[in-house]
């Protein structure tokens, strides 16, 4: 046996098994955890997406349960000596309190912040907002999401009025006759899913990748555009171009279900092939030949990911590749269609229920005045105690400690200090805050800058559902309780609630009684103490969150109405949206309408604009971020695993043969990478594969690895999403 | 902060620079004056309409309209009235501008020949050149079964194959012994009349026309050579000419166009001029690029975006691109002087390549055919980037240059180190260890050390190293 599949457990254990699913990516492969006196073991287990699959990240998942690293016990800041000690819950948690309150009472409501994650349960992501509204009653709150999905999101909503990564069953992925991937490397970031692709090649489908990098994936595909980072648009727009001149657009499609096409049409005339070839170095025969594989193909599907969505001008990118998908009638056409790969664990589902600083549960607005009577209503407080929108994550975080910015923090799930663009400023921005709170199963680099650090559960040691990328809703399952000392999300969020509750002098006290005509709240009636009333908001028991959240996602576009704990366990999971328990779920979408009040797709026009920082003579180079098949997000979990530390150790900074040369560098050097925020230094590993111009760097990795000090904190207007994927830079031999 | 902006031309030029003040900042009245009785559309899409494969909404442009700025299309400017700052329109009217933008463009030449009056071309003799002159060939082309084009430049190519592709007996008469001879050498121009002929176009090279006689049923060509060819149809390609008559009767300074400056400004502060009629630095573009770029720049210097923005000219990239044919050209291709040369023919598969480079840059490329580098190569030469230490990358294709698919190695020739499971980072070593330690099944071995349970990809690299222990063991075993 390989290390990390097992770790101890006391002798004399009744062997017991439980079938859940990974903790890492989207993909969220199903896997069978088996405890026993070895200790516990990961198994794979058929589920309709993994098929029996698992990469190395799921097979060691089990390695961090009884990691010697695992936080076991509260910490809080020694104001005399600045060490983070151990502290009994109650220390912690009075302290957390006794910040808020003092922040609150001398800055206003808004002077706290929430910080969540997109690897959070439904039911985390759903308490965690429901607390940061009417129980910090902060407009606050937003989720490191922000920097994985939102532009294509955006993209989504604008164009479908709706949002879910996948609008149909990953399986299709096997059936297309063409598969466009723009941005996206499968092979490396969730492994499993290429099975799928490989199929699709059986099948004698044509799979072509977009991507600036010959990636792990770009090597599988028959066709590999390379094309400049930052230029994605542009190839959007040619091919679109393309399909029109040659008459591959489905006219009866756009005049049938879409708005807005003479707009996109005349848009698309301005980027003829050879345009978009020297701006992006796309040869004029490769932008054909693509247009001529999603044009005649009779299967088609686009799907885009973090390469062409982390951009100031993402939403538009992702816009481009939709309008081409539309264009040529592709979404609600059997085995066709447009999707986004989404990227964490619960990327889909923590952005339905309320992390977001602009929205509710059931992926509600939460300026809609409907949307935020419903959801006050389940909650049992008047709609106008709802607090209005907040700020998207960058601009979140970036406003901490300053004048008229939030001066306490609580964290949940996320570790900024690696995962931020321009990543230096935001661990300042964190320094400088008056209390920082981060819940977390390790200490991670944001963890170490905490004033209290709360220790929480893994995932195998709680119950709860996640949202794959498919929009299919399934079940977490606990292997076994927490360890002593940590307590899950959820019984940090009650406590925290019941604590400021009581804290909570009576005439700011939120009203217990509902409005008239609204439903009752989650569990019985409501005593009269504050803390009482907290109690009843605010369950621990994932289950009862689960119930509540199904009533306040009702009739929202994320509908889980219709959706139980054992419908889920029945069906290998549920499709949202899902609105009645007796009727269907919905595997695909647009079938017959899109979610927009007139029930078409709407083309928006969109142009090319540049990168937000451009090369000049100081930094001559575009850097670019990604991602290593060894390593997760921010690595606070894959870097303590000790066979995933051994694959991939360290950052490494991958640039041409030819660049290499030019700069003195040879493979394995140490060399520096500056740019106008900042710089970090790692070992060059040389790879023709790579375009001269362009240097890349994984963004697992903190200290003087971190590639996120020198990314741009430019934002997109619409998503807020940092421009992660483009920024300009100078390499030096360090 | 110019208050009235008036733009003479809805051309390429004229439209760019009505959207990008459009898209600044400010307040400002912008008004577009088109002669053309059409929307904006894109020039370069006009041999695509000529193919038959699109139709007219398909080549507009997105218009700036609304928000400050009034576009009126058939409205032909008359005059320019530069001491009352106001321009004249065909109808009488006056129109004031504090700031006034010629983007009149170009007209095509009709050659001086016998038989072709200006202004009174015969029927089935037509200029290829704007929206009007496409429907006047499509309306020719229809029932026609030949057609002829004078002039083998880029345009008259795309013409060319425009009206092949819809089926015409097509013949290309050109005056130089080359085509394209100012973007290509004899060897790109041969490949290309071999290419150009396969697809049933005839070239003529070398032989200039002295006269054309055209009446109901067709049109015939005389040449100095004492042929005729007859067709249906004749289409004049034989380039074009600043459309200056504004510009000289206002007394501004022309020389072939109306020159500017730097920030476009012509002699007059108050009146700059962009694209195809203006001169800058004594050079005509003609080209959408830099009507493009100039566009930008006096959007910036005009709203106060950049004031200090000026136009420098970037290397031209010539690209042909028509059905079937592929062909950049660039820089000085076809000259001689230092440096190196790099060329590969294949001419009966219509490819060739030839690169100029000094100093590890590109000066002059031509690219004809199926050259899989022509967009790195465009790149470089575009950005004045240097080129890869291995020449044959640029002029055979990325191949060369880049991480294929590595081809299955004999298992025992793979180091023990290298991995075979990316997935589950599963090296040789591993899967050899996990044999000899008993796993002699592909599944048994796959158990022990989960190489082949991520994406899948290597499990036949598995089953081969296997297979290839099991026949080293049983050839040890013989022995």
């Amino acid at each position: 046996m390989t290390d990390g599949a097992r770790s101890a457990t006391p002798p004399g254990l009744t062997p017991r098994e439980v079938a859940t699913h990974c903790p890492y990516c989207a993909l969220q492969c199903g896997m069978t955890l088996r405890e026993d006196d070895a200790g516990v073991t990961v198994l794979p287990r058929q589920f309709p997406t993994n098929r029996g699959g698992l990469c190395q990240k799921g097979w060691t998942a089990a390695e961090l349960l009884d990691h010697p690293e695992r936080l076991t016990t509260p910490l809080v800041r020694d104001p005399a000596t600045g060490a983070l000690l151990p502290a009994s819950w109650d220390t912690a948690l009075e302290r957390v309190v006794a910040g808020i309150r003092a922040v609150q009472d001398d800055a206003g409501r808004d002077a706290v912040a929430v910080f969540g994650g997109g690897g959070l349960t439904n039911e985390k992501a759903y308490a965690l907002g429901k607390f940061a509204r009417i129980g910090l009653r902060t407009r606050h709150i937003d989720y490191n999401g922000r920097f994985c999905m939102s532009s294509a999101a955006a993209a989504g909503m604008r164009a479908f009025g709706i949002d879910r990564g996948l609008p149909f069953p990953l399986a299709d992925l096997g059936r297309a006759d063409t598969l466009l991937l723009v941005g996206a490397n499968p092979a490396e970031t969730m492994p499993p899913l290429v099975r799928w692709l490989t199929e699709q090649r059986r099948n004698g489908g044509q799979l072509i990748v977009v991507d600036p990098r010959v990636t792990a994936t770009a090597r599988q595909a028959d066709l590999h555009l390379q094309p400049l980072p930052g230029t994605d648009l542009a190839v959007a727009n040619a091919l679109l171009h393309i399909a029109l001149t040659e008459g591959w657009v489905d006219r009866a499609y756009v005049a049938d279900r879409t708005s807005g096409f003479d707009a996109v049409r005349r848009g698309v005339a301005a980027w003829w092939p050879a345009r978009a070839e020297q701006l992006s170095g796309v040869p004029v025969a490769d932008l054909e030949a693509t247009a001529r594989a999603l044009g005649t193909g009779g299967r088609v599907i686009i799907l885009t990911a973090r390469g062409a969505e982390q951009h100031a001008k993402g939403v538009d990118t992702v816009t481009g590749y939709v309008n081409l998908a539309l264009a040529l009638g592709l979404p609600g056409r059997d085995g066709s269609g447009y999707g986004c790969l989404t990227g964490q664990g619960n990327g889909q589902g923590g952005r339905e229920h309320g992390q977001k600083a602009d929205q509710l549960p059931g992926y509600r607005r939460i300026d809609d005045p409907a949307a935020r009577e419903h959801v006050a209503g389940v909650w049992g407080v008047p709609a106008d105690e709802l607090p209005g929108p907040g700020v998207p994550a960058y601009q979140l975080l970036d406003s901490l400690g300053t004048p008229g910015g939030p001066r306490a923090l609580l964290v949940f799930g996320s570790n900024p200090v690696v995962s931020a663009p321009r990543a230096a400023r935001i661990e300042g921005r964190l320094r400088d805050l008056d209390l920082l709170v981060v819940a977390d199963l390790l200490l991670s680099e944001t963890a170490a800058l905490a004033d209290v650090v709360l220790p929480t559960a893994q995932w195998a040691e709680e119950d709860g559902t996640m949202t794959n990328l498919e929009g299919r809703v399934l079940r977490r399952r606990a292997l076994r309780p927490p360890p002593p000392g940590v307590r899950t999300d959820l019984a940090i969020i009650a406590d925290l609630a019941a604590r400021l509750a009581t804290a909570e002098t009576p005439a700011t006290q939120p009203p217990a009684a509902r409005p008239p005509g609204t439903e009752p709240t989650s569990t019985g009636p409501a005593g009269t103490r504050p803390e009482a009333v907290a109690a009843a908001r605010f369950p621990a028991a994932p289950a009862a969150v689960f119930a509540e959240l199904r009533r306040a996602s009702a009739g929202g576009a994320a509908d889980y109405a219709g959706i139980s704990w054992d419908r889920i366990d029945a069906n290998d999971g549920v499709y949202w949206p899902c609105p009645t328990e007796d009727g269907p779920d919905t595997p695909r979408l647009f079938a017959d309408r899109f979610a927009t009040p007139d029930g078409r797709a709407r083309f928006h026009a969109v142009d090319h604009r540049p990168a937000a920082e451009e090369v000049c003579a100081t930094y001559p180079l575009h850097f670019t971020t990604g991602r290593v098949l060894a390593q997760y997000q921010s690595g606070t979990q894959t870097r303590r695993v000790a066979a995933l530390r051994r694959a991939a150790p360290e950052a490494f900074v991958e640039l041409h043969p030819d660049l290499a040369t030019r700069l003195g560098i040879d493979d394995g050097d140490p060399v520096r990478v500056t740019s106008r925020r900042g710089e970090f230094s790692a070992p060059a590993r040389l790879s023709a594969g790579i375009r001269p111009d362009t240097v890349f760097a994984p963004f697992h990795y903190a200290g003087a690895g971190r590639a996120n000090s020198v990314t741009n904190d430019a934002v997109d207007p619409i998503s807020g999403m940092p421009e992660f994927k483009i920024c300009a830079v100078r390499v030096e031999k360090a | 902060m110019t208050a009235r902006v008036v733009i003479v031309g809805n051309g390429m030029a004229g439209a760019r620079l009505a959207g990008e003040l459009h898209a600044r900042e400010g307040d400002r009245k912008v008004t577009v004056l088109g002669a053309e009785p059409h929307r904006a559309y894109n020039r370069i899409m006009l041999s695509t309409l000529l193919a038959g494969r699109i139709d007219e909404p398909d080549v507009e442009l997105t218009e700036a309209a609304g928000h400050g700025v009034d576009l009126r299309s058939g409205v032909p400017v008359t005059a320019i009235d530069r001491s009352a700052r106001e321009v004249r329109t065909d109808d009488g009217e006056r129109i004031g501008y504090d700031h006034l933008v010629l983007a009149t463009g170009a007209r095509a030449v009709v050659p001086p020949l016998p038989g072709l009056d200006p202004a009174a071309l015969p029927e089935r003799v037509v200029p290829f050149r704007t929206l009007d002159d496409c429907r006047r060939i499509l309306a020719t082309a229809e029932g026609a079964r030949s057609a002829l084009v004078l002039g083998g430049g880029l345009l008259g190519l795309e013409a060319a194959r425009g009206l092949a592709a819809r089926g015409l007996a097509t013949t290309v008469v050109h005056p130089s012994e080359h085509l394209m001879e100012r973007q290509l050498d004899p060897a790109a121009s041969a490949v290309l009349a071999g290419t150009l002929t396969g697809f049933g176009i005839t070239v003529e090279l070398g032989v200039s026309a002295t006269g054309v006689a055209a009446d109901a049923n067709g049109v015939r060509l005389d040449l100095a050579d004492g042929r005729s060819i007859r067709a249906d149809l004749l289409v004049l390609s034989c380039g074009v000419r600043p459309d200056t008559a504004l510009a000289q009767a206002a007394g501004l300074t022309v020389r072939r166009g109306v020159v500017v400056d730097d920030r476009l400004r012509t002699n007059d502060r108050s009146i700059s001029a962009i694209g195809d009629c203006a001169e800058h630095d004594g050079v005509l573009t003609g080209l959408v690029a830099p009507a493009w770029a100039q566009a930008k720049v006096l959007a910036d210097v005009l709203t106060g975006t950049d004031p200090l923005a000026r136009y420098r000219p970037r290397p031209v990239v010539t690209r042909l691109k028509a059905a079937g044919i592929d062909l950049a050209s660039m820089g000085d291709a076809a000259g001689g002087g230092p440096g190196e040369e790099l060329t590969f023919a294949d001419p009966a598969r219509g490819t060739y390549a030839r690169l100029r480079i000094r100093d590890e840059r590109l000066i002059g490329a031509i690219l004809l055919g199926d050259n899989p580098a022509v967009g790195t190569v465009i790149q470089l030469f575009d950005r004045g980037q240097p080129v890869p230490s291995d020449r044959r990358a640029l002029l055979l294709g990325r191949a060369l240059g880049a991480v294929g698919a590595t081809p299955a190695a004999s298992p025992a020739l793979m180091p023990d180190a290298a991995t075979v499971c990316q997935c589950n980072t599963v090296s040789k070593g591993a899967l050899v260890r996990n044999w000899r330690s008993g796993a002699r099944t592909v599944d048994a071995v796959v158990a022990a050390t989960r190489a082949g349970t991520g994406c899948g990809g290597c499990r036949d690299a598995v089953s081969g190293i296997v297979d290839w222990l099991s026949q080293a063991e049983s050839v040890e075993v013989t022995r």
